[in-house]
């Protein structure tokens, strides 16, 4: 067992550091207060190629592992939660189910562009009534002639109005299963631009301001029979396993978040002063940075493990739900307990930690909250 | 069209700077980061290679650990990477250094080497140019923007009033300023592949038509009486005068005191 990072992931840390401070981290704060997408940040994104990261080269990505891709969205998060989400969305929730599960043609057609850079992705599951309850989905995909016809709407969808490629989950007809007729589920790509696909309100959120969330609307919207994605019926397999790609990206955002917030309290805290002296020098904030520190980096093991597993084991659901619930637990604690350590200063926004504190909300709550988490991994425990 | 890009290891200015007892630089000891003109440097190069296709090595003298800044000079995009290192090479000058460099380039072919202006821990903008004596080509030095017009370089080169626009044909090097370029970041996928990549290595025996008495410490005229970091001074004396007029008495008591004035 070894917790050093090789020489090439120190190196990619660093090269990712570098892009963060550089280009995210000024426009962090703008980008909250204006809910404005970072285009310019997102283009240098894309450029750079660290849109594709974990998606191998012949299908125009990079060519690296799951860990180097969880360090990119580490440390954009760290800078700029919103950036970290954008990569997040793009890279395990559209590019990998494509590269999992689509045919040559849809690779050859959408992830290389996606992995590129050249189109930015997102994925539809959430919908008003089916949350946590991923099957209680409402839209319906029915096939006629060589085409499906899409008809319903999905909600909160992260990357919303500035994606290209869309990967929608909907129900397709009806099955038995053990005695029980379920729901049938698909997922499918959808292009930006197909007539009957449209857009409801962007929504106005606590945190990560300035990721596109919006409703995806579909009206008799048409898409080719071949944007099936895998097969008829496999969409609630598809869109769990995606998930648990997803839930890797995530606890790497709220990692980042977890360390941003720490390094800014740390930062302040030699610098305030009270009563004749810097905070650092006392002891409540030395244990509370103790204590900080020390869950910052079991967060950062456990999200490390959780995208290992990913390139070497079948299945990592467990790891991964285990790093989602744990990082985004820490990412609250921690930034909660910063503001704190900030004194008044902390619930300004002039302050980094205040946007830090309302971006780490997210973490517990998007691809499956805390307690959907908890019952992964309980019942793996259980089984 | 073929480009030699010379770059250096050289301490982070962020890390602290360790000495030898000798007075050389401890450069195991301290963070190392590519020396900033010799990235702008590189940045040329590489533009050259996206235009026209050319052909980039980089080529470094140095501790082995300064294979990272080839490898990471890869990760930009450079296609081959040479690394001099050899024990009698350690603690040379700008002269020793020009010396192994020119009797590397030797084994190699170029139409262009660049080099960066000079090195923030040296500062002494000595060795491009003496790679160039060496070697017998023409050198332009302060390069601010570089064009290529087909077997010959128009640089403009910075001066401090002025600038001057110089042609040479090449084979010939150029000295980069930072403000040549913005450099531009390492790809996470060229990452991989410079770990994969083979740099070549040579050591004192791989160097051509030099002398030993030129190189290493031993060969470098330049002796280093003393070396110190910077000391940190004290707080100093706090004096709250009453009035202003006070407070000019007081200092002008002072630096007539110290004969100063």
């Amino acid at each position: 067992m070894d917790f050093a990072l090789t020489k090439k992931h120190e190196m990619a840390r660093a090269l990712f550091k570098e892009f963060a401070e550089t280009e995210a981290a000024p426009l962090a704060q703008e980008v909250d207060e204006t809910e404005k997408f970072p285009s310019e940040t997102v283009a240098k994104l894309e450029k750079y190629g660290f849109m594709g990261i974990p998606i191998p080269k012949e299908y125009g990505g990079q060519g690296c592992d799951t860990l180097t891709y969880a360090m990119c969205v580490e440390e954009l998060s760290k800078v700029c939660a919103t950036t970290g989400v954008i990569v997040s969305a793009h890279t395990s929730l559209c590019c990998d189910p494509i590269l999992t599960y689509g045919t040559e043609e849809q690779k050859q057609k959408y992830l290389i562009p996606l992995a590129k850079g050249d189109k930015l992705g997102a994925f539809g599951l959430t919908e008003p009534g089916a949350g946590t309850d991923a099957q209680g989905q409402q839209t319906k995909a029915v096939l006629v002639g060589d085409e499906w016809v899409l008809n319903g709407s999905k909600c909160f969808i992260t990357n919303g109005k500035e994606a290209d490629i869309y990967i929608v989950i909907a129900v397709t007809g009806k099955v038995e299963k053990r005695g029980r007729v379920q729901k049938e589920i698909s997922a499918f790509i959808v292009e930006k631009g197909t007539p009957g696909f449209t857009f409801g309100v962007k929504e106005k959120k606590m945190g990560i301001r300035g990721s596109s969330t919006y409703e995806l609307i579909f009206t008799d919207c048409h898409i080719p029979k071949e944007n099936l994605l895998g097969q008829k019926g496999k969409g609630f397999g598809i869109a769990m396993h995606t998930l648990d790609g997803g839930r890797i990206g995530i606890a790497s955002q709220a990692l980042g978040i977890a360390e941003g917030a720490l390094e800014k309290t740390v930062a302040y805290v030699k610098e305030r002063k009270q009563f004749g002296r810097s905070i650092a020098k006392f002891q409540n904030t030395q244990f509370q940075l103790a204590d900080m520190a020390t869950k910052v980096e079991a967060a950062k093991m456990l999200v490390y493990k959780a995208a290992v597993a990913k390139n070497t084991q079948k299945s990592y659901s467990v790891e991964a739900a285990q790093a989602k619930l744990f990082a985004a637990e820490v990412a609250m604690e921690v930034t909660t307990k910063c503001v704190q350590l900030h004194g008044g200063y902390g619930y300004i926004r002039e302050y980094d930690v205040e946007r830090m504190m309302r971006d780490a909300k997210i973490t517990e709550i998007y691809e499956g909250t805390s307690e959907v988490q908890r019952m992964v991994i309980s019942g793996n425990v259980l089984k | 069209m073929k480009v030699v890009v010379c770059i250096k290891q050289v301490p982070d200015t962020k890390g602290g700077v360790k000495f030898n007892p000798d007075g050389t630089l401890d450069r195991g000891a301290m963070l190392a980061i590519m020396n900033p003109d010799d990235k702008a440097g590189l940045e040329a190069a590489l533009r050259l290679k996206d235009q026209y296709g050319a052909e980039v090595t980089v080529l470094t003298m140095g501790l082995p650990k300064a294979e990272d800044v080839l490898r990471e000079a890869m990760a930009m995009g450079a296609d081959k990477a040479v690394l001099v290192t050899d024990r009698v090479l350690g603690g040379a000058d700008t002269w020793a250094t020009s010396t192994t460099l020119s009797g590397a380039l030797r084994n190699m072919d170029y139409d262009l080497i660049i080099t960066g202006r000079q090195a923030i821990d040296g500062d002494t903008a000595q060795v491009g140019p003496q790679i160039a004596e060496h070697l017998g080509i023409p050198v332009i030095s302060y390069a601010e923007e570089l064009k290529v017009d087909g077997n010959k370089v128009i640089v403009k080169r910075q001066y401090e009033d002025r600038y001057h626009m110089i042609e040479a044909k090449m084979p010939c090097l150029i000295t980069a300023l930072a403000e040549l370029n913005d450099p531009r970041y390492m790809t996470p996928g060229g990452i991989f592949d410079a770990y994969d990549a083979e740099i070549t290595v040579w050591g004192r025996n791989d160097l051509k038509d030099i002398d030993d008495s030129n190189l290493g410490l031993n060969g470098s005229p330049t002796k280093i009486a003393k070396a110190s970091d910077k000391v940190r001074k004290g707080a100093g004396e706090k004096v709250v005068p009453d009035s202003p007029d006070e407070g000019v008495s007081y200092i002008m008591d002072k630096l007539l005191t110290k004969h100063i004035i």
